[in-house]
């Protein structure tokens, strides 16, 4: 089995990072040879959850890594912030909640584009861990 | 950066070509809004052949832009999303994009005219086939 492609750690401190951070998630994501729709899955869900760092917290960070083992394929990707957290989680998760007069589309429809899809919040913490997993 | 807005007649096109931040997007759709007032444009098509990602951010703003350009009374159509984008859009939810779409540029400035001609604004457009 090949050596795990290089991981990506990046700061996201303003709305051009979110840019940069879903063009790295692309990248990685293609060069484990996950296809466009893939691709374009987990770009989206970056984007979402980076633009929700940047509302709700103002700074966090972003690591993109390969997690393929011998069976199969995985890229993951860590989204973590310092903010108030998510004071009603269940509600957050729902269609069309939103507080910040958004379409209430970015946490539900970020877990409906993924294959895993874990979060932890407390206040002063909040952890979103996605993946895309596809067997070799 | 500034998105290009290209005048034809009272049609205006625009084409997006890179991806947007943020700011971007909002300058784009204050800049496009006060064009169609400027002009009283009576379509405007907006190609995101470019757009390999649209969040839920992007698609409301192109959803609102939509609506605005219809409320100050202009036509408009959304045309060249990506077939993965599409996708994604779908899966992500419903409603995210509820304006009138086409496959390219030509289909929508088409859809354009004939609608333009429907509301009997010809005489405005200075074109002959509609």
């Amino acid at each position: 089995m090949s050596e795990p492609l290089d991981p990506a750690s990046l700061p996201i401190r303003s709305t051009l990072d979110i840019v940069t951070a879903r063009h790295a998630a692309r990248e990685l994501c293609e060069r484990l040879g996950f296809g466009k729709a893939d691709q374009t899955r987990l770009a989206t869900a970056v984007s979402e959850l980076a633009r929700n760092v940047i509302q709700y917290a103002g700074v966090g960070t972003c690591l993109i890594e390969d997690e393929s083992d011998a069976h199969s394929r995985r890229i993951q990707v860590r989204i973590e912030d310092q903010g108030p957290g998510i004071p009603n989680l269940e509600l957050a998760l729902t269609d069309g909640y939103s507080t910040s007069g958004g379409l209430g589309a970015g946490l539900p429809g970020t877990r409906r584009l993924t294959d895993v899809f874990q979060i932890e919040s407390v206040p002063g913490s909040t952890r979103v861990t996605i993946a895309l997993v596809k067997p070799r | 950066m500034r998105i290009p807005i290209l005048r034809l007649e009272r049609i205006l096109l625009v084409s997006i070509q890179v991806d947007l931040t943020d700011n971007d997007a909002m300058q784009f759709q204050s800049d496009l809004v006060e064009r169609v007032a400027e002009i009283e444009a009576l379509g405007v098509a907006i190609d995101i052949t470019a757009l390999d990602v649209v969040d839920s951010y992007m698609a409301r703003v192109i959803n609102d832009t939509a609506n605005m350009v219809r409320l100050l009374g202009a036509e408009v159509v959304i045309c060249g999303i990506q077939p993965f984008v599409a996708l994604t859009l779908i899966e992500m939810g419903r409603g995210l994009l509820g304006a009138d779409c086409a496959f390219n540029l030509s289909q929508a400035l088409e859809m354009l005219k004939r609608r333009i001609a429907e509301r009997g604004d010809t005489r405005f457009i200075g074109d002959e086939d509609v």
